[in-house]
C-alpha cells in the first residue's frame, strides 16, 4: 500500500519491541465479538493510482461542469474566475497540511495570513472585527442571530423574506431547541422590488427584538439602502444582521457596515473557493469591536514575542468550546482555514481597483443581459435595482423551462419553485446571475433558448 | 467594616447594608494573568451562590459567585480597560461590584480574614 | 581556520565567531514579511479584469464611492508573500506531527488531483440534477463506504465539521425524545470529552453532567449505570475515549443507556484507530460522526473545511436532516425538502444544516483515500497507527510517564510526573521540542491527566521516523531530569518567533490592522 510506510519486518521487530506477538493483542480491550480479524466485506481492495482515477474521473465526466457551458446560476453561489497563482499557493504542503495555529511559533504562516484575512473582511463589509470564518453563510448567519440574543439578552429575531431560503431553513433547524423565535417574511415578486418586506419588518420590530436579519443584495437580487432600517433597529435596542452571498457586489455598492449594520455575515465562495457544487464554501463574519468578545469562531491577534517581535496568536478564546465548554459562544472548532487563504490571496490580487473594476464589469454584463432578456416575449424583469443577478417572471411555471433549456446545454438560472416548492405567486419565476464567466456566446445562447421556449 | 471570605475565595466587604465584592488575592495567583472580566447589569439581583461576574485569564474563565443575596448597585468599570487591576489589587483597587444586601444573615456562613488564610494553607 | 574559498576548514571552525546581526532583519532562508497592507497598493492589481461596458447603472443610487482600502499586489509580489508566509509554518509535509486526537496523517495529492476534476470542482449545487448525476453518485458511494464501514443503516452527509456533526446527531436523538413526547433534559459527557461535546449538547437545550471514570481512564460503569434514568436524553461518549484508550465495557455501556430509554452518541474523532477492525453498529451506538479529514484524510488545512458526515441507527434515522441522495431507478435524486422522499430516512427530518448538500470537495478527497486504501488497506492503516502509538508508549515509558497501562490505541497519552521537581513544564517540554524539530505533542488535553501530553504518531510514520522522534523524547526528558532548565524555558530559541504575548493579546486586542495614521487617530 504506497500510503504506509512498514514492511512485515518493521512490523514483526515493533511487535517485538511492545512485548506481545499480534497486532490483535493491542486491540485486546475491544470485545471479542466485535474484533474483526478479515477486511469489512462488501467492500473493494486497494486499488492503483491509475484505476482510482479512471473510476473518479468517470464519473466526474457524468456532470456538466460550469465552465464547459453557457451558465447563469446564482442564488447563494457564483461562477467566477480564480487566478491560476491563488489554487497553485494553497497546495504548498505548509499551507495544506497544517493544522490549527496552536503553537504559535511554527504557525505565522497561517495566523499572518487569517490576521490579513480578518483585516480584509472587515474593511470589505465596512466593519471593524471579522473573525477568522466559519463553516459557510448559512451557519454563519445563524451564529450572528444567536450572537444578537447575548448581545441583547432578548430572544425575538425578524428574518426578512429576502434571505436565501435555505440559509431561513438553516437557522430554523438550528434554533429550534434553544428559546429563540423567529419571525419569518413571505417572499412576494414585488415589481421594482422583489423580496423587499421592509414595511412588514417594521411593522414587527419592538422593544422585543433582537435583531433584524437582511440579505443584500437579497435573494432575488434586489439591492436596497439599508441606513433607515438600521435606525429604526438601533431606536428599539435590536441589531441589524446583514448577509451578503455574493461578496463581489461590495466592490460596487455600498458596504452594510457604512449602513448601520452591527453583524455582517456572508458567503465568502466568490472570491478564491470555486463552486465545489455547494462546499467547502467559506463563512464570514464582522461585527462592531465592542460586541466581540460575544462572537463566535476563532480570532486571530497581533502581539509581540518575547524579543518584542511583531507575531500573531490565537486569542480570547475563552470564549471557545475548548476552554468554555458548555458555556461556549458557539459548539464550533474547525473553521474554513484553506478557503479563507483562497480568499485573502484571491482578494490580494486584485486589491481595490481590481474589485471595483470586476464588481463594475459584472454589473455592466448583468445590465445587457436582463435588458436583452426582458425584451423576450413571455419575458417579465422584476427587478429595479440590481448587482449581478436579477428575478424575471416568465408566463409560464418556470422550472420546466429552466430543465428544458439544460437539455439544450444552458444553464439558465434557478427556478425558484426549486427553493420554495409550492409558495404561491413564485412558480413562474427565476433567478439568474451573470458574472465576468458568460461569454458574448454564451449570452446569445441564453437569449435564443428563452426566445425559443417562451414562443410556444 | 468586616470583610469575609467564601471557599470560592470571593471577599465582600460590607459596610452598613452595602457590600463590596472581588476576589482575593489568592484567586488571581491562581489565575494567572486576568484579561478581561464580565461584569453583571446594575440593578440585576442575585441570589447567595449564583454567578455573579466571569474573570478571564487567557487559558481560563472563571465564575466568581455572589457571597451573599443582594441587588447589584454598581461595578467596577475601571476593570473594562484595565483588567489587570485584579492581578495587581485584587482587594482593593480591583473589586468587580457591589451589592445591596438582601440577607445579611448570609454573612455568617463566611470566614473571616484568619479563617480565610487557614483554608489556604489546606490547598496546598 | 577557512581555506582560500572562504569554506571552513574544519567542524566549528564557522561557530567560532559570534552570529552577526544581519541589516536587513531576515535571518537566511528565514526572511521577515510585511503583511499585505504595508506592501500592497491600493491602486494595484495582480488580476487583469476587462473594461465594462458602458451601461446606465441600477444600482439604485447605492454606488459604493468610500475608499475601501484594500490592497493590491502583482502576482509575483503575491506568489513571494505567500511562499515566504508558507516557510514560517509546520506541516505534516515536513515531519512527524503527533498532535494528539487530531491526527494528522499524509494527505495523498491523488486526491487533491481527483477534487479538482471540473466535474467535481466547477459544479453548482443548484444545477439541474440531471446535469450532476456524477456528483449525486459520488455522495452516494461515499455514504455506502461509511455505512459498510461502520455497519450503520444510515448517515446524514451535510454536517461541516465535527462538531456539526455532533450537533446533527444530538439534534436527531432531541428531535426522536420529541417525537414521543418525552422531554428528557440531560446529556452525560465524560470530564475527558472533547470541549466540542458539553458545548454541543448545551446548543441543543440540555443540561450537561459528568460521567465518572474509573482509576485506568474509562468509564465507570457502575456509577453510570446508577445515574440513568428518566432524565437522561442521551450519553456521549468518544470510543476510542481521548485518553487513547478502547472503552471495554462498551458493549454493556450501550446496553444500560438503551435500557434507560436514553440514545448513545459516540464521538467518532478517533475511529481511525478501529476503522475496519471495528464496526460500530455491533457496539450499539445510535449515532457517530465521523471526521472525514481524520480517518480519511482530507487535508486540515490550517483548521478547516473539515467533514463530519453522521452515521445512525434505525432508531434514529428518521430526524436525519435534509438534503440527502436517493437512489431509485437507476438515478440519483437530491431531497431537499419534507415530504419529497419516500424513505424512512428523514422522514421525521429536524430541518437543514447547511445551505447546499455538504462539504463536496472533502467528500471526493475521502472517496479516493478510501478506493485506494480499499478494505483492506483501512484495516492495515488502522493497525499501524495502533502499532506506531504502541511502540511509542513501549519505548518511552522508562523516562516518561504514561497516564494509564497500556496497550493504547492509536495514541499514547503521558503525564507531567517525569518532570517533576525539575522546573519544567509541560508547555516548556513542547516548547523544546519545536528546537528538535518536532510539532509539539497535543498538551493539557484531556483535562483528567496532569500536565496531560497525547501523542498521536498515525500510520503515516515509518520505524526509522519513530526511532528518530523516540530518541529525541529520551533525549529531551534526560535534559530536563539533568536540570537544563534553560533549553526549556527559553524554548523555542529556533523558531520564526519566540515566545509570544499571549496576555497582551487578549488584554488589547488588535483584530485588525490599523494603519498607523489610523492607530495615532484612535490614540
Amino acid at each position: 500500500m504506497r500510503y504506509l510506510p512498514h514492511m512485515d519486518v518493521d512490523r514483526r521487530e515493533m511487535l517485538g519491541a511492545i512485548g506481545v506477538d499480534s497486532i490483535d493483542a493491542l486491540y485486546r480491550d475491544v470485545p471479542a465479538t466485535a474484533l474483526r480479524t478479515s477486511p469489512v466485506e462488501g467492500l473493494p481492495h486497494h486499488m492503483t493510482e491509475l484505476e482510482v482515477e479512471r473510476l473518479l474521473g468517470a464519473m466526474a465526466a457524468k456532470n456538466r461542469a460550469a465552465g464547459a457551458t453557457p451558465f447563469f446560476i446564482g442564488c447563494g453561489a457564483y461562477k467566477h474566475h480564480v487566478p491560476a497563482s491563488v489554487d497553485h499557493i494553497i497546495q504548498r504542503g505548509e499551507f495544506l497540511t497544517s493544522y490549527t495555529p496552536y503553537q504559535p511559533e511554527i504557525a505565522q504562516g497561517t495566523l499572518q495570513y487569517l490576521f490579513e484575512f480578518q483585516s480584509q473582511v472587515a474593511r470589505l463589509t465596512g466593519m471593524e472585527v471579522a473573525n477568522a470564518s466559519m463553516y459557510d453563510g448559512s451557519t454563519a448567519m445563524t451564529e450572528a442571530i444567536f450572537m444578537a440574543q447575548r448581545v441583547t439578552r432578548r430572544t425575538r429575531a425578524i428574518i426578512s423574506a429576502g434571505v436565501h431560503p435555505h440559509y431561513v431553513d438553516v437557522a430554523r433547524a438550528l434554533t429550534q431547541f434553544s428559546d429563540e423565535t423567529l419571525l419569518i417574511g413571505t417572499p412576494e415578486l414585488t415589481d421594482g422590488r422583489p423580496g423587499d418586506d421592509l414595511d412588514w419588518i417594521l411593522s414587527e420590530l419592538d422593544e422585543r427584538t433582537s435583531c433584524v436579519v437582511v440579505q443584500n443584495p437579497n435573494l432575488f437580487g434586489h439591492v436596497a439602502d439599508l441606513s433607515d432600517l438600521a435606525a429604526a433597529c438601533h431606536a428599539k435596542g435590536a441589531l441589524l444582521v446583514v448577509v451578503v452571498t455574493e461578496v463581489v457586489s461590495l466592490g460596487a455598492i455600498r458596504a452594510p457596515g457604512d449602513m448601520g449594520a452591527d453583524i455582517v455575515v456572508g458567503e465568502g465562495q466568490s472570491i478564491g473557493v470555486g463552486l465545489n457544487f455547494g462546499g467547502p464554501y467559506l463563512g464570514l463574519f464582522a461585527c462592531r469591536e465592542k460586541h466581540v468578545r460575544q462572537a463566535p469562531g476563532r480570532l486571530c491577534g497581533e502581539t509581540v514575542d518575547a524579543s518584542g517581535r511583531r507575531g500573531f496568536v490565537l486569542t480570547l478564546s475563552t470564549r471557545e468550546q475548548h476552554i468554555r465548554r458548555e458555556k461556549a459562544t458557539s459548539n464550533i472548532c474547525t473553521n474554513s482555514g484553506l478557503c479563507a487563504l483562497a480568499f485573502s490571496i484571491h482578494l490580494s490580487l486584485l486589491g481595490e481597483a481590481g474589485l471595483r473594476q470586476l464588481a463594475s464589469y459584472n454589473h455592466a454584463r448583468a445590465v445587457q443581459v436582463a435588458e436583452r432578456l426582458a425584451a423576450v416575449k413571455g419575458v417579465r424583469l422584476v427587478n429595479g435595482a440590481f448587482f449581478n443577478e436579477f428575478t424575471l417572471l416568465l408566463d409560464r411555471p418556470s422550472r420546466a423551462v429552466v430543465r428544458d433549456l439544460g437539455n439544450k446545454g444552458v444553464l439558465a438560472g434557478v427556478a425558484l419553485d426549486r427553493l420554495y416548492p409550492g409558495v404561491a405567486g413564485l412558480e413562474n419565476g427565476v433567478t439568474l446571475a451573470v458574472t465576468e464567466t458568460a461569454t458574448d456566446a454564451d449570452i446569445d445562447a441564453l437569449v435564443r433558448g428563452f426566445e425559443e421556449l417562451l414562443s410556444c | 467594616m468586616t470583610v469575609y471570605f467564601t471557599k470560592d475565595h470571593e471577599w465582600v466587604r460590607v459596610e452598613g447594608a452595602n457590600g463590596t465584592v472581588g476576589i482575593t488575592d489568592y484567586a488571581q495567583s491562581q489565575l494567572g494573568d486576568v484579561v478581561f472580566v464580565e461584569l453583571p447589569a446594575v440593578g440585576k439581583s442575585v441570589a447567595q451562590g449564583d454567578e455573579a461576574a466571569v474573570v478571564e485569564s487567557v487559558k481560563a474563565a472563571s465564575e466568581v459567585y455572589a457571597p451573599v443575596s443582594g441587588t447589584v448597585t454598581a461595578v467596577n468599570d475601571a476593570l473594562e480597560a484595565e483588567p489587570a487591576l485584579v492581578n495587581s489589587a485584587a482587594e482593593t483597587d480591583g473589586w468587580f461590584l457591589t451589592l445591596a444586601l438582601a440577607n445579611p444573615a448570609e454573612l455568617e456562613g463566611l470566614m473571616d480574614a484568619a479563617a480565610y488564610q487557614a483554608y489556604v494553607a489546606t490547598l496546598g | 581556520m577557512l581555506n582560500r574559498q572562504g569554506r571552513p576548514t574544519a567542524a566549528g571552525d564557522a561557530a567560532d565567531t559570534a552570529t552577526p546581526e544581519t541589516f536587513t532583519g531576515h535571518k537566511g532562508l528565514d526572511l521577515n514579511e510585511p503583511l499585505i497592507f504595508e506592501i500592497g497598493r491600493t491602486d494595484r492589481s495582480g488580476v487583469d479584469v476587462p473594461v465594462p461596458p458602458r451601461v446606465t447603472s441600477r444600482l439604485g443610487g447605492l454606488e459604493r464611492l468610500a475608499p475601501i482600502e484594500l490592497p493590491g499586489l502583482s502576482e509575483p509580489e503575491a506568489v513571494r508573500h505567500y511562499t515566504r508566509l508558507s516557510r514560517k509554518n509546520y506541516a505534516i509535509d515536513m515531519g512527524l506531527f503527533p498532535l494528539g486526537s487530531c491526527t494528522m496523517k499524509h494527505n495523498p495529492r491523488l486526491n487533491e488531483k481527483m477534487a479538482r476534476l471540473p466535474g467535481f470542482a466547477d459544479i453548482h449545487p443548484l444545477q439541474p440534477q440531471d446535469t450532476v448525476q456524477g456528483a449525486l453518485e459520488l455522495i452516494d458511494l461515499v455514504a455506502h463506504w461509511l455505512m459498510t464501514l461502520t455497519g450503520m443503516p444510515a448517515v446524514a452527509m451535510s454536517p461541516k465539521a465535527g462538531a456539526h456533526g455532533e450537533l446533527c446527531g444530538l439534534m436527531a436523538i432531541r428531535a426522536a425524545h420529541e417525537a414521543r413526547g418525552d422531554a428528557r433534559k440531560v446529556v452525560l459527557c465524560p470530564e475527558s470529552a472533547h470541549g466540542t461535546n458539553p458545548a454541543t449538547a448545551a446548543f441543543c437545550g440540555y443540561k450537561v453532567e459528568d460521567i465518572p471514570a474509573t482509576a485506568d481512564g474509562r468509564v465507570d460503569l457502575a456509577a453510570l449505570k446508577s445515574r440513568l434514568g428518566p432524565d437522561v436524553a442521551a450519553i456521549m461518549l468518544t470510543n476510542p475515549n481521548t485518553c487513547g484508550l478502547f472503552e471495554r465495557d462498551i458493549i454493556e455501556i450501550a446496553e444500560a443507556t438503551h435500557a434507560a430509554g436514553a440514545y448513545f452518541y459516540c464521538d467518532g474523532a478517533n475511529f481511525n484507530a478501529i476503522v475496519g477492525k471495528v464496526r460500530p453498529g455491533d457496539l450499539g451506538i445510535d449515532a457517530m460522526h465521523i471526521n472525514l479529514h481524520k480517518t480519511f484524510s482530507t487535508p486540515h488545512g490550517g483548521g478547516g473545511p473539515g467533514a463530519g458526515p453522521v452515521v445512525f441507527s434505525e432508531a434514529l434515522a428518521p430526524f436525519a436532516p435534509l438534503p440527502y441522495v436517493h437512489k431509485a431507478h437507476g438515478r440519483f435524486e437530491l431531497v431537499e425538502h419534507r415530504g419529497e422522499g419516500d424513505e424512512h430516512f428523514a422522514s421525521q427530518t429536524f430541518g437543514r444544516m447547511v445551505a447546499f448538500h455538504g462539504q463536496m470537495g472533502m467528500f471526493v478527497r475521502a472517496a479516493s483515500y478510501m478506493l485506494s486504501h480499499g478494505a483492506d488497506g483501512l484495516m492495515q492503516a488502522a493497525e499501524d497507527a495502533v502499532l506506531n502509538a504502541n511502540y511509542i508508549l513501549a519505548r518511552l515509558k522508562d523516562v516518561m510517564s504514561p497516564a494509564f497501562a497500556g496497550p493504547c490505541m492509536h495514541e499514547a497519552l503521558f503525564d507531567d510526573g517525569f518532570l517533576k521537581d525539575t522546573g519544567v513544564t509541560t508547555l516548556d517540554f513542547a516548547k523544546a521540542m519545536i528546537d528538535e524539530g518536532y510539532h509539539p505533542m497535543t498538551m493539557y488535553f484531556p483535562l483528567v491527566v496532569h500536565g496531560a501530553m497525547l501523542i498521536e504518531p498515525t500510520e503515516t510514520e515509518s520505524k526509522a521516523a519513530l526511532d528518530e522522534f523516540i530518541m529525541a523524547m529520551r533525549a529531551l526528558a534526560a535534559a530536563a531530569r539533568r536540570g537544563e532548565k534553560e533549553r526549556f524555558t527559553g524554548a523555542p530559541h529556533f523558531a520564526p518567533v519566540q515566545r509570544l504575548d499571549e496576555t497582551r493579546a487578549a488584554r488589547q486586542p488588535v483584530l485588525t490592522y490599523k494603519a498607523p495614521t489610523q492607530m495615532q487617530a484612535a490614540q
